[in-house]
C-alpha cells in the first residue's frame, strides 16, 4: 500500500485476501450484535473510569451510541471498499480502525500475548491474525507517509 | 494559612472545593495486540504531536505499560478518551492525585 498522490492510497491485495477483508466486519458486526458482553469483546468496550462504575455507567451511556455507530461505519467501509484498488485518506484511516477491531477481537480469542516466540502456532487463526496484521501495517505505513 | 477562625464560618467541604480543582489525566494502557505503528499514528493525529512525541510516548506505553497522554478538564479529558476509544485504544482517565 502506498499513497499515489495527495489523500490518495494505492491498494494492491490478492482476491483472497479482499474476501476476507469483505466479509469479516460483517462476522464481528454480528457476533457483537448477538452478544456485546461477551469476553471475546472485552478489548473493544475499555472503561474510561477504571475505579468510578458510576461515572463509567454514565459515560457509557452517553458516548456508547456513538461508539458502535462509528465502529459500524468504519465496518462498513472497509467491507464496500475491500476490492478497490484506489482509497481515499478517510476509506483507509476506516480501514485501519476497523482492523483494529478486528485484531482485537481475534487478538482476545487468541489469547495474543506481548511475549510471544516464533514458535508461534500456524492453525488458520493465527495465520489469519498476523495476515490482518500485516495489511493493518502497511495501511498505517501509508498514511503515516514519507515523513 | 490561617489557624482556628475566632467565628463559625460556613464554607464549602474543602476536599469537594479540591476535587473540583485537581485536574484529569488521560492514560492509554498497553495491550499485545496494538501495533506499535498504529498507537503512534494514533496520538498523531489526535492530538497533533510530532512524530518523536508521538514516538515517545507510544514507547512509554510499550515499555512502562501505560503513559499519560493528555489531561486538563474532566470533560476535555473525557473527549480525549472517546477519541482514542474510536480507535481502539485501551484509554481511561483519573483526577491528578
Amino acid at each position: 500500500m502506498r499513497r499515489s498522490g495527495p489523500g490518495c492510497y494505492e491498494v494492491a491485495l490478492s482476491a483472497e485476501n479482499r474476501e476476507l477483508l469483505r466479509t469479516l466486519p460483517g462476522q464481528l458486526r454480528a457476533a457483537v450484535a448477538a452478544n456485546p458482553k461477551d469476553a471475546a469483546f472485552r478489548r473493544l468496550f475499555p472503561p474510561a473510569y477504571a475505579n468510578d462504575q458510576a461515572a463509567e455507567q454514565e459515560y457509557r451511556r452517553l458516548v456508547g451510541p456513538e461508539l458502535d455507530q462509528s465502529r459500524a461505519l468504519a465496518f462498513d467501509t472497509l467491507a464496500n471498499t475491500a476490492d478497490a484498488t484506489e482509497l481515499s485518506e478517510e476509506e483507509l484511516d476506516s480501514w485501519v480502525r476497523a482492523l483494529n477491531d478486528i485484531r482485537l477481537w481475534l487478538g482476545t480469542l487468541l489469547d495474543v500475548r506481548e511475549d510471544q516466540t516464533d514458535d508461534d502456532p500456524e492453525d488458520p487463526p493465527h495465520l489469519l491474525y498476523h495476515l490482518l496484521t500485516e495489511i493493518q501495517g502497511l495501511a498505517v505505513e501509508a498514511l503515516l507517509g514519507d515523513e | 494559612m490561617a489557624s482556628a477562625a475566632p467565628v463559625e464560618v460556613k464554607e464549602p467541604e474543602r476536599s469537594e472545593m479540591t476535587d473540583l480543582a485537581r485536574p484529569w489525566k488521560v492514560i492509554v494502557w498497553n495491550d499485545p495486540v496494538n501495533l506499535m505503528s498504529y498507537v503512534t499514528f494514533v496520538l498523531q493525529k489526535l492530538f497533533g504531536y510530532s512524530k518523536e512525541k508521538a514516538h515517545k510516548l507510544m514507547m512509554d506505553v510499550h515499555t512502562k505499560g501505560k503513559a499519560v497522554v493528555s489531561g486538563g478538564s474532566r470533560e476535555r479529558s473525557e473527549l480525549d478518551v472517546f477519541r482514542l476509544h474510536e480507535h481502539g485504544l485501551w484509554a481511561t482517565m483519573e483526577q491528578d492525585s
